[in-house]
């Protein structure tokens, strides 16, 4: 398989008070994956995603995309925090929430316009959410509040998604409208990568997956690398899931 | 002096005048930076700004040994800044959390600047009176240059606001994200604090150090009851803020020994009162009526819940039944039947009831719409 590298990582170390939460992690996500990042809690799932944003700072280690650093490329790239990060209550709509993920192309300054309202809705719509754009935040479902989080970085209109526990305390029927949306995003040849817990669904949602447990376990194509072997020495106990359909 | 001769006077006299346009402008600016510092949950931070400015202007003092208030409110300013940083630096380098951390700064800034007061009163310089009215504030001191500034400030704070409103925004709703979509979050941040310690540091004279939070935080409380967007609640605390500087100067200027910035500080707790009572949306009054309605609601429904399983066991669905076979089921009553009535569910005749086509499609569908509302 001869395909691009979408995000290089090389020897990321982060670490809180001296205790290391990632430890060295080197990692190359192939272009047009869709790729889960499994591991206990502790292991440093989130902490990578944010490493690599650069929310976290890093002891050591670089990060780039296409081949370019990360901070040169910070456009190609676009986000989905965890649900319960932010403040539901903040006085301010769905489809205000949505633009927002306009912001970073528009730059300092500029207010967004008519065409940042038109990919705004436009994103709305693809996650099912258009009828409630002008709802206030506060007044949205967990699911819905999650779609509205995956509308906003569908709004960037970017290369690769980093994302955070998407399936989080959503309600079946939002879980599939978000992973068509990932298969929808991996068919148009984005890449996406979403931290994930549920190892009941990786093989059937994603084609690729990272083992982390502060050192990179393994990674590679689900098919191959899923299965009791690592999935041991990543948690640590026999951990029996069906891999094989 | 009455308010309503107040009101009369403001035209005339000077000095009023001088005072009212202060008080106003202060609660202006207060009010909308300080629904940013609400937003922020930094709702503390604004007290413990305001008691790290006194050693400032103590110290502003013994440099200089002038009462020009521009230099007094510089010193406040450093060394509200000061303050500000150290609570940021002590959270992000500790494992203190921020209260701990405001707490800290706000007595140890606020204990050093009462002893830089008492030794200065106790200098044998006659310009050393009256700098203990930044504790309490003296809004009566105002002077048209005072007043000038407030505006100056204000203007300069509007503008930044506007200017980068977007960016306001998003930091105050997601600080993560704004780093990556590549936005220096660090200078937002800086930008808004600076511009609350500006507002804070304004109102010391007026207000004083003790009670200047609150004239931050009660127009911003208020106004979020009122609305869910970010420029209404910005512009409504702005406003509430305003009329309490007003109103509060008015009734202290219209009674004897009533201290300015204590009534213009329980002014804006009424605002505070009547908006948590009787905001539409958020407010406890409508709040409760909307559990009420919903209850009687319910009980209706669950009556004609009653009947619908009655009239199933009929042919015909709208054969008439008495209204004696409800009587042990507890959620009617006359009026409960009326409204059934009026909603065209049942008919009523005598002493019997009878359930209508709609009445029977109604009860069908109910729980099918409750899952269809979700």
């Amino acid at each position: 398989m001869d395909q691009k590298i979408a995000v290089q990582i090389d020897d990321l170390t982060v670490a809180y008070n001296y205790k290391p939460v990632l430890w060295d992690i080197d990692l190359s996500v192939p272009e047009g994956v869709l790729m889960a990042i499994v591991g206990p809690n502790g292991a440093g799932k989130s902490t990578l995603i944010k490493a690599i944003l650069g929310i976290i700072k890093p002891i050591a280690g670089s990060v780039s995309i296409y081949g370019k650093p990360y901070s040169k490329q910070r456009k190609l790239v676009a986000y989905v925090p965890q649900k319960g990060s932010v403040d539901w209550d903040f006085p301010t709509t769905a489809l205000d929430v949505v633009m927002m993920g306009t912001y970073g192309s528009l730059g300092w300054i500029k207010r967004p316009g008519q065409k940042e309202k038109k990919t705004a809705l436009e994103s709305m719509e693809k996650v099912g959410m258009l009828a409630f754009k002008n709802r206030q935040i506060s007044q949205l479902s967990g699911g819905q509040q999650q779609r509205v989080f995956l509308a906003r970085a569908l709004a960037q209109d970017a290369s690769i998604y980093f994302m955070d526990e998407p399936f989080q305390g959503v309600d079946a029927t939002t879980e599939i409208a978000i992973i068509n949306i990932l298969k929808e995003l991996r068919k148009a040849g984005k890449t996406v990568v979403v931290v994930h817990h549920d190892l009941q669904t990786v093989p059937e949602y994603f084609d690729w997956v990272t083992f982390l447990n502060v050192k990179k376990i393994a990674t590679g194509p689900v098919k191959e690398i899923f299965n009791d072997d690592n999935l041991t020495k990543t948690y640590g106990i026999n951990y029996k899931v069906a891999v094989n359909k | 002096m009455n308010i309503q001769e107040y009101f009369e006077l403001l035209w005339t006299d000077y000095t009023l005048r001088t005072i009212t346009l202060g008080t106003a402008v202060l609660g202006a600016i207060c009010g909308m930076l300080g629904s940013f510092a609400v937003l922020r949950k930094e709702s503390l931070l604004g007290d413990a700004i305001s008691h790290a400015a006194l050693p400032g202007i103590a110290l502003a003092f013994l440099i200089t040994g002038a009462k020009d208030s521009g230099v007094l409110l510089l010193g406040a300013l450093v060394s509200g800044l000061v303050g500000t940083f150290w609570i940021r630096g002590i959270t992000s380098k500790t494992h203190l959390k921020s209260d701990t951390a405001l707490g800290l700064i706000l007595s140890i800034f606020f204990g050093f600047g009462m002893l830089l007061l008492t030794f200065i009163q106790k200098q044998p310089n006659a310009n050393q009176a009256g700098l203990d009215k930044y504790l309490f504030g003296q809004a009566a001191t105002l002077v048209e240059s005072d007043v000038q500034l407030m505006i100056i400030v204000t203007g300069i704070s509007l503008f930044v606001m506007l200017l980068f409103w977007k960016e306001f925004k998003i930091l105050l709703f997601d600080a993560d994200y704004t780093k990556t979509l590549g936005f220096n979050t660090k200078f937002i941040d800086v930008l808004i604090t600076f511009l609350i310690v500006l507002a804070i540091v304004l109102g010391l004279q007026t207000v004083g150090v003790v009670l200047m939070s609150a004239i931050l935080l009660a127009p911003a409380a208020a106004a979020r009851q009122w609305t869910n967007s970010l420029g209404t609640m910005v512009l409504l605390a702005a406003f509430f803020g305003a009329f309490s500087g007003v109103f509060g100067t008015a009734i202290s200027a219209s009674q004897k020994n009533l201290s300015t910035g204590p009534v213009i500080v329980l002014v804006a707790g009424v605002f505070v009162l009547f908006s948590f009572v009787f905001s539409p949306k958020r407010g406890l009054l409508f709040r409760e009526i909307r559990f009420r309605k919903n209850r009687t609601d319910l009980k209706l429904m669950k009556t004609l819940q009653f009947m619908y399983g009655i009239a199933q066991e009929h042919e015909n669905i709208s054969h008439p039944h008495a209204i004696r076979i409800l009587n042990n089921f507890q959620g009617f009553t006359k009026g409960s039947l009326k409204k059934l009535e009026n909603e065209g569910w049942i008919a009523l005749e005598g002493q019997q009831w009878a359930m209508t086509p709609e009445g029977f499609k109604q009860a069908q569908e109910m729980y099918n719409q409750k899952a269809g509302n979700e």
